[in-house]
């Protein structure tokens, strides 16, 4: 059966939910080959073999910190000269696009960005993308070359298939482009203990109804009493009451959870393009006009700081 | 010498309007206006505002795209760039980002560059993909998705807000890069600026220009197809109720019925 290379996020060996979507989705189209770049291989290895790779593709190098985006590029071209695979595939982070671009570029083939899904087809893999703003679903395929594909967080259920994960180096050969950007220092994001506002399967997110950063902790006791991340839309951002890192939209993070709570949101186009794939929309506004009430399975007019808090405590009463 | 800046910008539908597909399959452009992309306007100023701090410099803004395209260009010559390139020939029809990226590095190569400034994406395919491409075309450093950006003496440095870290970054000119909507508000045009900008130089450039044949671009040229494209079917009208003093428990009354609690 043919290999598909699977790109693998992690931090430090602790392996990202979306790649464990990937590795499901790769076994519809061939064997999962993953490549995992930097440290924490030994960690990884495990993790990725339960999920379904019968590789695991390995290279360790200071460059791959110390220089932004060509160094993987570098070695996930040389991982894909290694195996030859049918397709491969990225996570839809902003880097992983990026990383998926140039080596498109470099081995001559076509690239799809932003799957949704994927299946085998006749043709090679066929992607289903959500576009304009989520308003059309496309499906579409590469036509020449090998197929590269980045894939969305929450695209797929992670499904465990044990394989035997196999741990390989791949020789890497730094070419004279992957020292061209230094990455000159690095301020780690402060962890706030909530769930990957990508990957979670709740979102609870504020807006400019929100009024403040000083009444964010009301939309955070929701998130946290459902076990959520917290989002926020752009005018809550630009505004200072919560980090750019939380944002969700067009030009913020794209989400597909099972659960959306946008309160004091009113839902314009380009918030809507970041969160319209959610299973279930919920939405709660002090204006009945509100075009985020369109797209609602349930919504509650009214004002959020009555609303969200007496919701809070219901929450955490039917909990225990 | 004087920095050459170049900022690729793009015309898009507007995304407000009620966007559809061609019967080909692509972007249907005739039933939406178009407009200059607006995260390319964050390009535009930071271009204007490395200009403004270097010595001597120049902007040409370049486009790939139809003949309506011009209305971008124009915006970005009202907002002070210098002068605009744009690439159009009816065989670009259909294009996909990797052929794009490939008009854009012939026609950057054409035109002259030190630094190129991109938006982080294009706000109708969306894909964040160009840049990446465009450096790897044309073999310099990529420098992308910044929030802050400053150019001396030969160097570009920035700002990189990633997922897990911010990372300040450093490349030597010529370079390629692409500035996020959070990199400062785009500056309107002046009464001023919009008469300037009508009598500021546009060059047009086909693919025999750059040396392209028409078989490397366009809609037959592009490396991957739409099979289909649906339309999401409407999302059921969901229940709406107006809070009387309850609605945070009817709210948590649906939520356990979906068993979210
Ligand atoms: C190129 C571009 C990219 C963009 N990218 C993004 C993006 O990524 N993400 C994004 O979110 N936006 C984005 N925007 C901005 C977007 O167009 C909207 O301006 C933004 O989403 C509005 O945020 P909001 O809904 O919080 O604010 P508003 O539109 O001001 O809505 C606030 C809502 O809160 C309600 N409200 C007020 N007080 C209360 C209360 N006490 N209780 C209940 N409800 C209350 C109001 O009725 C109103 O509906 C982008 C815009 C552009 C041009
Ligand atoms: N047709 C085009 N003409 C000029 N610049 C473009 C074009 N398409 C994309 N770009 C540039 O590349 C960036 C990213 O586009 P994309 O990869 O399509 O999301 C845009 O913000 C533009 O700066």
């Amino acid at each position: 059966m043919a290999e598909v290379l699977v790109y693998v996020d992690h931090v430090d060996g602790a392996v990202r939910k979306p790649t464990l979507e990937l590795l499901t989705l790769a076994r519809r189209i061939g064997e999962p080959v993953a490549v995992h770049l930097g440290a924490g291989a030994d960690a990884a290895a495990p993790v990725l073999a339960e999920y379904g790779a019968v590789k695991v593709l390995t290279a360790d190098a200071p460059e791959f910190a110390d220089y932004l985006v060509v160094p993987k590029v570098d070695a996930l071209a040389a991982a894909y000269k290694a195996v030859s695979p049918a397709a491969v595939l990225v996570p839809s982070s902003a880097e992983g696009k990026e990383i998926a671009a140039r080596l498109a570029v470099r081995i001559g083939s076509g690239i799809i960005t932003d799957a949704v899904d994927l299946e085998a087809g006749d043709e090679g893999p066929v992607a289903t993308q959500s576009v304009f703003a989520a308003s059309y679903s496309t499906k579409s395929r590469v036509t020449t070359g090998t197929p590269v594909i980045t894939v969305k967080p929450n695209s797929a259920a992670p499904e465990a298939a044990p394989a035997a994960g196999t741990v390989e180096q791949v020789a890497v050969t730094f070419g004279e482009l992957s020292t061209g950007t230094k990455v000159v220092s690095r301020t780690p994001r402060e962890s706030t203990g909530r769930p990957e506002l990508t990957e979670a399967a709740i979102v609870v997110s504020g807006g400019r109804g929100v009024n403040g950063a000083e009444n964010f902790p009301v939309i955070e006791a929701l998130a946290d009493s459902l076990g959520a991340a917290v989002g926020a839309s752009r005018a809550a951002v630009d505004a200072g009451w919560y980090p750019h890192t939380n944002q969700v939209g067009q030009t913020g993070k794209s989400v597909s959870p099972q659960l959306y709570i946008a309160a004091g949101i009113s839902g314009a186009i380009q918030h809507r393009a970041g969160m319209q794939t959610s299973k279930t929309i919920v939405a709660i506004n002090k204006d009945a006009e509100a075009p985020i009430f369109e797209l609602v399975d349930y919504g509650v007019v009214g004002d959020l700081f009555e609303v969200v808090p007496q919701l809070t405590d219901e929450v955490k009463s039917r909990k225990g | 010498m004087s920095l050459r800046i170049v900022v690729c910008v793009k015309y898009v539908p507007d995304a407000t309007g009620d966007r559809h597909f061609a019967e080909d399959l692509t972007v249907d452009r005739d039933d939406v206006d178009g407009l200059l992309s607006e995260l390319d306007e964050y390009a535009v100023e930071q271009a204007l505002q490395i200009a403004d701090e270097a010595d001597d410099a120049e902007i040409t803004v370049l486009t790939v795209g139809p003949e309506d395209a011009k209305d971008a260009l124009r915006k970005a010559l009202s907002m002070g760039a210098d002068k605009a390139v744009h690439v159009e020939d009816d065989d670009l029809h259909g294009t996909d980002a990797l052929g794009t990226s490939l008009v854009l590095a012939k026609a950057l190569e054409h035109v002259g560059y030190d630094l190129v400034i991109s938006g982080m994406a294009s706000t109708d395919g969306g894909m964040g993909v160009v840049p990446a491409m465009l450096a790897e075309r044309l073999g310099v450093p990529q420098v992308t998705l910044l929030s802050e950006v400053a150019v001396a003496d030969g160097k570009v440095t920035g700002r990189r807000d990633g997922d897990a870290a911010s990372e300040q970054l450093e490349a030597s000119l010529p370079a390629v890069v692409s500035v996020t909507d959070q990199s400062g508000e785009a500056r309107y045009p002046s009464f001023k600026g919009i008469m300037a900008a009508k009598k500021k130089p546009v060059e047009s450039l086909d693919l025999s220009d750059l040396g392209l044949e028409a078989d490397e671009v366009g809609l037959d040229g592009a490396w991957s197809k739409v099979d289909e494209a649906t339309e999401r079917p409407a999302r059921t009208a969901g229940t709406i109720v107006k809070d009387e003093g309850e609605g945070g428990k009817q709210l948590a009354e649906f939520l356990a019925g979906q068993k979210f609690i």
